[in-house]
């Protein structure tokens, strides 16, 4: 033995710490290398990051904006009376608002010359608003009254660079002559952009109108489906997970049921649509388009989400925390629920708002599901029918507006995708107070 | 083993408080716990020593059905416990664990407040009529558990905040806030330091004279510190049972002698 080892010690040259030698200085370098690789994985993530909401935000933007024409009017008494004594009542309100808007341009000192054609280009058909309006308040006749009219979708393209004097041709939608108008009626500070709470709050709009599509009756929709899902999946995920878990014998057939659940989770979403076509509209006859259906479908490609966050969990709580309730006499359950159940809820409840989160950007079941048509009714009328009348959600009205040709539902696409990243942003950081806030250490 | 105080001790001649015969414990096809015979007295401290993995813990476990919780753990003979068999199927676990205790190896008090550590067992099994009750009940069994004075002012903080030897006397104030009537200990000093394990040694030798206690212990000074009763566990068997002076000073059987010794283990 002591031969061994004195030749051993011998094997090894002498050499000083501060001369770093070969194999040191390859292990360094080895490390130093995949630093380099890590770091760089992680710079390419961020910049994809980057790209993705500069690219987001720059065309999803100009969404949130709509070029007004903001306008004082004023219309006496016995105007109003001419005015619906005439043949053509709204042609009469139209020549008065030109009228008005003439008197305002030489006011400011510019002459532009315009028909009643050029401004029902620009605005639509604004002698039928101004009597609609005028006719529902007859109080404000005689008194001025400032008006916000929505531009067309042309002149909104136009302040917003998509129409240009180059590229125009002229049409029954915009003709070269009105950007004249336009133009003097932006020197004027008649015409401006505004913040558009339309697309907030209103719901889709035909696809001639691009100005006045909102996503505001989709997120009611998309609401209605997320309180099916929470009140569904939760209660059924979080059961059956605390029973998987807690109370199953481990046997083959936990075991089968186990492999089965992991499995639903991998399943395409789109597989789930047709099941919930199969079942739930084909079979059950629920009402199609309903957002019950399309929440039902999405609990079922929730659960698997839900059941494998909350065992694992319902797992890391430390066996001793079970052994400590049952030693002091707790039966089973109240060992589950009075000890293990509070320590697994940070994990349930973010595992539930990922899931839902999840939900909330699936698109797939929804098309089949048939939760995509063009819904001409805004917000459903109350609770029940919030349910089970025919609405579209987020993502399934993001992607019927990128579908259709007009470029200005392009920009509106952009900005659904934006409030449907508001909207996951906010879930997933409830999902993190509520993980910091019940989180306990033991 | 210069600490022969043992001898001196009084050997009792208290009735039966629990009596195994014949037991065979089962690990799906491991066979842990072989024949044991075993008398364990009441008001007295009975030490439970051996190498690890002889059994001693499982048959502890087996004492008050803690064992159920394994799948494939299964339970042969009988035990009583005041000539009630524990594993007849009529009996519910959860009676039998409000009246036999435990204390694990680890500290294991639940993340919630000192207060409530205690009163969770009395609450469920309705101990107590009230708030004033209860109050009373937490004050005497903080009091028994020797760790009153240290918390009284803190009761409302939470028990994972206290230190080891403290977590572990909280533990075992909770275990006696149940009134058992056997108060298990598995190992409950392998995590203190030298100081925590006197205060707890010093908690057993109070305890033992409400309670019958059973204590696992790999430190055969703690055994022959603390017991009365001596069993010796080798390989699933019983060896040796007997008063804890006769055990450590006149061992009957080789193994034993081995053991103690140093031979063994």
């Amino acid at each position: 033995m002591t031969d061994v080892s004195i030749e051993k010690a011998a094997a090894r040259k002498p050499s000083s710490l501060i001369a770093v030698d070969e194999r040191t200085r390859r292990r360094n370098n080895a490390e130093k290398r995949f630093r380099a690789y890590g770091m760089t994985a992680i710079a390419i993530g961020l910049l994809c990051l980057v790209v993705l909401f500069v690219s987001i935000i720059r065309s999803g933007l100009p969404a949130f904006t709509r070029t007004v024409v903001n306008v004082e009017f004023t219309l006496t008494t016995e105007q109003f009376e001419a005015a619906e004594k005439e043949l053509f009542k709204t042609k009469a309100y139209s020549n008065l608002f030109i009228e008005s808007l003439q008197g305002k341009l030489n006011e400011s000192g510019l002459s532009v010359a315009f028909d009643a054609a050029a401004i029902e280009r620009l605005l639509g058909k604004v002698g039928g608003t101004l009597r609609e309006f005028y006719k529902a308040n007859p109080g404000e006749l005689g008194s001025a009254v400032r008006f916000e009219l929505a531009a067309s979708s042309r002149v909104d393209g136009y302040f917003k660079g998509r129409v240009n004097r180059e590229t125009l041709q002229d049409s029954r939608f915009l003709q070269l002559s009105d950007l004249d108008l336009v133009d003097a009626l932006a020197k004027a500070g008649i015409i401006k952009q505004a913040f558009n709470w339309t697309f907030i709050t209103g719901a889709d709009s035909g696809v001639d109108n691009p100005g006045g599509a909102g996503i505001g009756a989709s997120v009611v929709g998309s609401f209605f489906m997320m309180v099916v899902v929470l009140c569904l999946s939760l209660p059924i995920g979080v059961a059956a997970s605390i029973y998987l878990e807690e109370f199953a014998p481990q046997n083959r057939f936990t075991d089968l049921i186990e492999v089965n659940i992991s499995n639903l989770a991998a399943v395409p979403s789109i597989v789930f649509g047709i099941l919930g076509l199969a079942v739930f509209i084909q079979f059950m006859h629920l009402p199609q388009s309903a957002p019950l259906v399309g929440g039902l479908v999405l609990t079922l490609m929730t659960l698997p989400t839900i059941i494998i966050s909350t065992r694992a969990s319902l797992k890391a709580v430390p066996p001793s925390i079970r052994d400590a309730a049952l030693g002091v006499g707790a039966s089973k359950m109240q060992a589950v629920f009075h000890h293990v159940l509070p320590l697994a809820m940070p994990g349930i409840l973010t595992g539930t708002i990922i899931g839902l989160a999840q939900a909330l950007g699936e698109t797939a079941p929804l098309l089949l599901i048939g939760m995509v048509g063009f819904v001409a009714r805004g917000y459903p009328d109350g609770i029940v029918s919030g349910f089970t009348e025919a609405n579209s959600a987020m993502p399934a009205q993001i992607y019927t507006w990128a579908a259709r040709a007009d470029v200005s539902f392009y920009e509106k696409a952009w900005g659904g995708i934006i409030i449907l990243l508001v909207f996951l942003l906010t879930m997933n950081i409830i999902a993190i107070i509520l993980r910091r806030r019940f989180e306990r250490r033991w | 083993m210069n600490d022969m105080r043992i001898v001196e001790r009084k050997v009792g001649t208290n009735e039966i408080k629990i009596s195994a015969k014949d037991t065979q414990v089962y690990y799906g096809a491991t066979h842990a716990i072989k024949d044991v015979d075993i008398e364990i007295e009441d008001k007295t401290v009975t030490a439970f020593i051996g190498p690890s993995g002889c059994g001693k813990s499982t048959f502890l476990r087996c004492l008050n059905r803690m064992n159920d919780t394994i799948d494939s753990c299964r339970v042969e003979g009988d035990i009583l416990l005041d000539g009630e068999d524990i594993y007849h199927p009529k009996v519910d676990p959860v009676q039998l664990r409000a009246k036999v205790g435990m204390v694990f190896q680890k500290p294991n008090p639940f993340p919630k407040s000192i207060y409530d550590n205690i009163a969770y067992g009395p609450r469920i099994h309705g101990l107590a009529k009230n708030k004033a009750e209860l109050d009373e009940i937490v004050e005497k069994s903080l009091r028994r558990g020797a760790i009153w004075d240290e918390v009284k002012d803190r009761l409302d903080a939470p028990g994972t905040g206290l230190s080891g030897g403290q977590q572990q006397r909280l533990c075992i104030a909770r275990a006696i806030a149940t009134e058992p009537e056997v108060l298990l200990m598995d190992e409950p000093c392998s995590a203190l330091d030298p100081i925590a394990t006197a205060q707890v040694e010093e908690l057993i030798d109070e305890l033992c004279e409400r309670y019958s206690v059973v204590i696992v212990t790999h430190s055969m000074q703690q055994a022959a510190r603390v017991s009365q009763k001596t069993a010796f566990f080798h390989l699933g068997n019983l060896v040796e049972y007997g008063d804890t002076g006769q055990i450590f000073t006149n061992p009957k059987d080789p193994r034993t002698e081995s053991y103690i010794t140093g031979r063994i283990g």
